[in-house]
């Protein structure tokens, strides 16, 4: 456990992509088994036992520590996992009892009965330190939370194991924790394990941004093209009884969707687009937004925004691996098997005939209705490659929209960037007033940035902990895919995807857009998809 | 600047204020430059320039410059030299722990506080009570400071930064030994250790020290003097080298210490891809941490953290504790439930931040 709870902690400080790889990476290649499978479970959430709730753990503190010496601590910490880890009182005989190891703390949860958890929760943390306290009831409330997906977990594992992360994924979900034979592959003392049977997620095929000089290159002729759809993609798996919808990144999101798990009433592996739509209209991005990262919805969120599914790919019909051909013949695959099954809550995302690139190009500056991110083009006879092989697909995003902000407050960034203010709250005039619209922390170069944490230095009139409040004085052209309602926000409007477009360091602050130019291009829910 | 005052006792006081038995709320008030000892006619710690001032300690928020007279340890008296030159004090008169002195009509020796070096607390007695005003102070060793003597008495004026029990700073070893354990896991990335210039940044080399790290540190140029100051009184710390004018590729991989402030600014700016590390008894709580950008919270603190001040309330013994600047509500409940009376004692001026 106490291996753990140091990975856990330098997880949890560690800013940057590379550097979490770097961590998990050294567990991976320092840690025995099972404690570093158990670890990597825990990490890509493929752990079950019986969790403990958050009362029950109030529960055993309360019979601790003096209840208002808890109460100004929690109002103090913020957190309930960490208030328990750092206040629990150890006892001098702690030293004498060894920290259980995080393979005796699984199995134990594994074949306890329910009343038992507590007892052996409690007995846990009278041995463990504080670091390892914390670990234990991030690992017991089922939710660790420090900034580190399924995919990243995986992709480290690929890197400790000089493994293709496409593997990884091919063989995940054949494997079950703690993974023994992964591990025995990635040292070189065991074969490829075999790839995931039933219901597992195969690695996804992704593509590549169009750069205006990749075009003249390409032939328009060997390319099919499909409008690209502002949702997010999903796998869906139905195999041996079995039923599953994968993100892109294979985190199972299944338990969100009942409404499109229900109707999978089939045996295939397809690629699609999640979304919500109402009686085949594509409700906005923001929609959706409202039943991501839940493991269960309510009846009103179903009713509200009903889950819909836009068929893009076939990857398995039945038993038979579809993967190999070209993608014209899977596109008939596909077209065949949709007409013969019918499945509900799915259509197919109609294909967009062309001639030549003008007219393409023509097409996409007239999508701007919802739904609609631009296009897909992929090569005709590409078969389906998992990850981002460069060449058969790309995505062609429609114009963005621009707007000129007046930057009004500044934060400072992380990793690299923390010594300079990076992330900028923009607004819009409103009246006399400025609203914030946005967030926006990159889209300038390195040079550029220099410029801005100066500037906001230099314009200073407020400070509150890492955020600076700054003069009205600077303009920012910010570029954004599209903008939507929003309660969230006291401007009622969010953007999304906004980047700094330019920096007008010649413009004046009361030349800047106002609100009611922005809510002009909110895209309305009526829009036909 | 030192000057010795000849006779530092001073003049007689009125008739008032020489009764058989006094309590210390009467003879200790709180007045908006800081704690006062009426017949002593001299403030501890003020956070203004005042007539007769006793400093506890040498940080900034304790020793402020324009006092008149000042009495503290020689330590004291030298970063305050050092610090503020001359706006340090008109006239100074050093004193030696345990050396006994009567300011007016009351007794006052200064005992070790274990918190920096040249740190004291001052033991008052008059009126037939014995109080102690802890200054800042911590319980577990420091090879740059003597330890905290802890000293019987009837009121004990206790700091309380670390007053909630979510505050225990664990071993110092440990901590540094993360500090060292990043280094070989990122050795081409610089390590830059938020410190502050007096105290945590002596100990947190000298814990270097101890745990077998005997390569160069590299200082911030704030920090210097004081190293410079520290080792001039004994404290060895090894070989120290300038990080402001080293060259880019020297500090790769360097370990370097800054002031916290310039460890996550421009000042940094300098150094590749560094690992920002800070050391201070905040970094017990995560987000906190991670509010002011540190990739490895070091938990080395200068100040008590809970089990410290609650021992320490055993240790003294003393029926009457007054709590100053911190978390005073959580230290006074729990003095209360032990039969303690307490009270908080509202003195502004002080900062939570070097700690």
């Amino acid at each position: 456990m106490n291996r753990f709870a140091a990975l856990i902690d330098a997880l949890v400080f560690m800013p940057s992509r590379n550097g979490k790889i770097r961590l998990l990476a050294e567990h991976f290649a320092t840690t025995p088994d099972p404690e570093r499978g158990w670890a990597l479970a825990a990490l890509t959430g493929s752990l079950s036992f019986r969790e403990a709730k958050p009362a029950a753990i109030r529960q055993l503190v309360a019979a601790r520590v003096d209840p208002e010496l808890f109460a100004l601590s929690y109002d103090y910490v913020g957190d309930l996992a960490e208030t328990v880890a750092l206040i629990w009182p150890e006892r001098p005989e702690r030293s004498n009892s060894l920290p259980p190891s995080l393979n005796e703390v699984v199995e134990a949860l594994q074949s306890a009965k329910r009343g038992q958890v507590m007892d052996l929760v409690e007995g846990w943390l009278d041995t463990l330190d504080a670091s390892g306290r914390f670990a234990l009831l991030k690992l017991i409330t089922g939710s660790l939370r420090i900034g580190v997906s399924a995919r990243l977990a995986k992709t480290a594992l690929a890197e400790w194991g000089t493994l293709d992360i496409a593997d990884v994924e091919e063989v995940w979900h054949g494997l079950t924790p703690p993974y023994a034979e992964l591990f025995a592959w990635g040292e070189g003392r065991a074969e490829r394990p075999s790839a995931g049977h039933g219901a597992g997620f195969r690695p996804m095929m992704l593509s590549h941004p169009l750069e205006e000089e990749d075009m003249a290159a390409l032939d328009a002729g060997s390319y099919c093209a499909e409008w690209k759809w502002d949702g997010i993609r999903v796998q869906l798996v139905a195999r041996d009884g079995q039923r599953r919808l994968y993100s892109r990144t294979g985190d199972d999101v299944s338990g969100g969707f009942p409404d499109i798990v229900d109707h999978m009433v089939f045996d295939a592996v397809l690629d699609g687009e999640l979304l919500v739509a109402r009686e085949g209209v594509v409700a906005p991005f923001n929609d959706l937004q409202q039943r991501l990262n839940r493991k269960t919805v309510t009846a009103a969120m179903l009713r509200e925004g009903p889950g819909w599914v836009r068929l893009y790919d076939i990857l398995f019909d039945g038993d038979e691996d579809l993967r190999g051909l070209p993608f014209t013949e899977r596109r008939a695959r596909l077209e065949r098997w949709f007409e013969a099954v019918q499945p509900r809550r799915m259509d197919l995302s109609p294909m967009v005939p062309f001639h030549g690139w003008e007219e393409l190009r023509a097409l996409r500056e007239g999508s701007r209705e919802n739904g609609i991110e631009g296009l897909m083009l992929k090569r005709c006879d590409s078969p389906y490659l998992g990850g981002r092989p460069k060449g058969p697909w790309f995505k062609w995003k429609r114009g963005a929209l621009t707007l000129d902000t007046v930057l009004m407050y500044a934060q400072r960034g992380h990793g690299k960037r923390s010594s300079f203010y990076s992330d900028f709250t923009f607004g819009v005039w409103r009246g006399a007033e400025l609203v914030p619209v946005g967030k926006a922390y990159f889209g300038f170069t390195d040079a550029e940035l220099v410029e801005l944490d100066r500037w906001v230095r230099n314009h200073t009139t407020r400070k509150y902990g890492p955020v600076r409040e700054v003069s009205a004085g600077l303009v920012l052209e910010v570029a954004f895919d599209s903008v939507h309602p929003s309660t969230r926000h006291k401007s009622g409007l969010a953007m999304r995807f906004p980047r700094v477009h330019r920096i007008r360091w010649d413009k004046p602050a009361a030349e800047a857009d106002r609100h009611e130019t922005l809510a002009r291009m909110v895209v309305g829910r009526d829009a036909v998809a | 600047m030192s000057l010795r005052v000849a006779r530092p006792i001073l003049g007689g006081m009125p008739a008032a204020l020489h009764p058989e038995r006094l309590p210390p709320d009467r003879w200790i008030k709180v007045l908006p430059e800081g704690l006062y000892v009426e017949p002593g006619g001299f403030h501890i710690d003020p956070v203004r320039g005042v007539e007769r001032a006793v400093i506890t300690h040498g940080h900034s928020d304790h020793a402020r410059p324009g006092n008149q007279l000042v009495f503290a340890t020689p330590g004291t008296l030298a970063i305050m030299a050092q610090r503020m030159g001359e706006a340090a004090a008109v006239v100074t008169r050093p004193l030696d722990y345990g050396e006994t002195i009567r300011i007016g009509a009351v007794t006052v020796r200064l005992v070790p506080a274990g918190h920096v070096l040249g740190s004291a607390q001052v033991v008052m007695e008059y009126a037939g009570s014995r109080v102690v005003v802890s200054g800042d102070y911590k319980r577990r060793a420091d090879r740059t400071c003597l330890p905290f003597e802890p000293v019987p008495c009837d009121v004990f004026v206790t700091e309380a930064t670390f007053g909630l029990p979510v505050f225990r700073h664990p071993p110092d070893l440990g901590e540094v030994g993360k500090l060292l354990h990043s280094l070989t896991l990122f050795p081409e990335r610089s390590h830059v250790v938020g410190v502050y210039a007096l105290g945590k940044c002596q100990r947190v080399i000298t814990l270097l020290r101890a745990a077998g790290y005997d390569g160069p540190i590299h200082l911030h140029g704030a920090l210097e003097p004081l190293c410079a100051l520290y080792e001039r009184h004994g404290v060895a710390l090894g070989e120290l080298r300038p990080a402001t004018v080293a060259a880019k590729e020297e500090l790769k991989g360097a370990l370097v210490l800054a002031p916290p402030a310039a460890a996550t600014d421009r000042w940094a700016r300098r150094l590749t891809d560094p690992v920002v590390a800070m050391a201070s008894g905040w970094m017990r709580v995560r987000q906190r941490a991670r509010q002011r950008g540190v990739e490895l919270p070091l938990i080395i603190s200068d100040h008590a953290d809970w089990d410290e001040l609650t021992q320490t309330l055993e240790d003294v013994a003393a029926p009457e504790v007054w709590v100053t600047h911190g978390r005073e509500e959580a230290l006074v409940h729990h003095a209360t439930q032990r039969g303690i009376r307490a009270r908080a004692l509202a003195l502004i001026g002080f900062e939570e931040e070097e700690a």
